[in-house]
């Protein structure tokens, strides 16, 4: 509360601003499974991925496409997992673009043939986004758990430019690989790529656990944004369409992210059972999410008790509350706030003002000593989800 | 610097412009991202089409609305800030 010495708390109630009309949820990320060659110890996906239910049949699938393209979705992620195991994936490509989606395959690359990437052009697949571990061939194979991954990425990116889509390639950055963000770099435009995702690494799921092995130092990210920034004006000048989106970890913050912009904003998340989220790291908070098998989309998206969780601003507690800064970032992540201090409703700590900051700077700190190498990073695989699901 | 209007403009690879029912307007969309057009953007962008060079697309715009004296500059403009962005190719 202020420290007004008032005790009434509605007149503080009475500032907050009104709660903003929900908008349309343009983006639907469908997280075909959880299923998935590669062993990424920064993987997303929940660290109990193993013991999740069934997956949605295609034509569970189709329901939600239908309902959230009716209601505005217009970017439709196909997403995992390696979406590329599901059998079925070229007939959800299909009935997604004759919706009029615009459909965005994101994959390892592993278990991409040429065969596919054709298949997927007749049924109208719009783009395909390829993921890296490292740019060169032995770090990513470490990182990916596959000795035959790089080369593979490698080819498949290229027959993807072969067959005439525009291409992203994503590559999260970390404290392992993000020194060579030169020879990154340099290797996606090789690749002509479009657009380039330099992702430092988000600290959510599997990352979260194996965070201080792989949080890069203030040093590191300081010299990689620099380099980074000379090669985006290298290819202004060269009017090279190739656009580099780089992707600061919020760790070295003041203030914290617009995180989705906003809970239940435009960001609409469904997992591989049918559990429809805000985001894809809201799983493991404590709040009652709905399925898609109970529940349509409409209902899901404007009346579930999940998705109003913290939409406007009556949930904020200090210092969120009285802050001027609320309607630019939403008190942050709420993930975050709940994996780091406790309580989902809490400001997200990267922020200064919050009092559990210390857990960032402590952070911060521990990323000038680490030792941790690669191969004692705890990897995202089956016997490893059960075992943490376990304890 | 003039503007060759004897160019032809399509759409980069991989952008699609389309009418969205529930945002009552022109959208181009494109990998993970999307831009709402205004009106005079979603006119210009309807014609672009890879046949019509971008005198043509003055012209039939003209013929719609021939009270607009700056029409071609405003088309102009829209092109030079569509090529700069790497929506559109002028070829």
């Amino acid at each position: 509360m202020l420290s007004t010495g008032s005790n009434l708390p509605d007149s503080v109630s009475d500032k907050l601003p009104p709660k903003p009309e929900i908008g349309l949820p343009l983006w639907l990320l469908a997280e075909l499974t959880y299923r998935c060659p590669l062993q990424c110890p920064y993987c997303s996906n929940p660290l109990d991925f193993a013991e999740q239910g069934k997956e949605l049949t295609t034509e569970q699938w189709i329901k939600v496409f239908r309902e959230a393209r009716e209601m505005g979705a217009a970017q439709l992620g196909f997403s995992g997992g390696e979406p590329l195991v599901r059998q079925d994936l070229a007939e959800l490509i299909a009935e997604a673009r004759k919706l009029g989606f615009y459909t965005n395959l994101i994959t390892s690359g592993i278990g991409l043939t040429e065969q596919k990437i054709s298949d997927f052009k007749k049924a109208g697949l719009d783009h395909i986004q390829i993921s890296f571990q490292a740019s060169d061939e032995q770090v990513n194979n470490l990182l990916a758990g596959s000795k035959k991954a790089f080369a593979q990425k490698l080819e498949m990116a290229r027959a993807v430019k072969a067959h005439g889509y525009p291409m992203v390639l994503n590559f999260v950055t970390h404290r392992h690989n993000i020194d060579k963000i030169d020879q990154i770099i340099e290797l996606c435009i090789a690749l002509e790529a479009d657009f380039v995702e330099l992702a430092t690494c988000q600290f959510y799921g599997w990352a979260q656990l194996n965070r201080v092995g792989l949080l890069p130092t203030k040093e590191q990210l300081v010299s990689a944004e620099r380099i980074t920034n000379e090669y985006r004006a290298k290819l202004e000048a060269e009017g090279h369409p190739c656009k580099l989106i780089f992707v600061t970890p919020d760790y070295y913050e003041e203030r914290p992210k617009a995180c989705m912009n906003g809970w239940g904003s435009i960001f609409l998340t469904v997992t591989p059972d049918g559990t429809a989220l805000p985001c894809h790291g809201a799983r493991q908070m404590p709040v009652q999410f709905p399925n898609v098998r109970d529940h349509s989309m409409q209902h899901i998206w404007y009346d579930s008790f999940g998705f109003n969780r913290f939409r406007g601003y009556d949930w904020m507690p200090e210092p969120c509350r009285s802050c001027d800064e609320k309607e630019k970032d939403f008190g942050g992540c709420r993930c975050q706030a709940f994996m780091l201090t406790g309580d989902a409703s809490n400001a997200d700590p990267v922020c200064s003002k919050s009092e559990h900051h210390g857990v960032i700077l402590k952070a911060r700190e521990e990323a000038e000593h680490a030792t941790q190498t690669i191969e004692q990073l705890a990897f995202r695989n089956e016997r490893n989800s059960r075992l943490i699901a376990k304890s | 610097m003039s503007f060759d209007r004897s160019k032809t403009p399509t759409w980069r690879t991989g952008y699609r412009f389309q009418y969205e029912q529930a945002q009552k307007g022109h959208v181009l969309l494109y990998p993970e991202g999307m831009i709402k057009l205004n009106d005079s953007a979603a006119l210009i962008g309807g014609l672009i089409d890879g046949q019509r060079d971008v005198a043509a697309i003055i012209a039939e715009l003209n013929m719609q609305f021939p009270d607009v004296p700056e029409l071609g500059e405003d088309i102009e403009q829209f092109m030079e800030v569509a090529r700069a962005q790497h929506w559109i190719e002028l070829a």
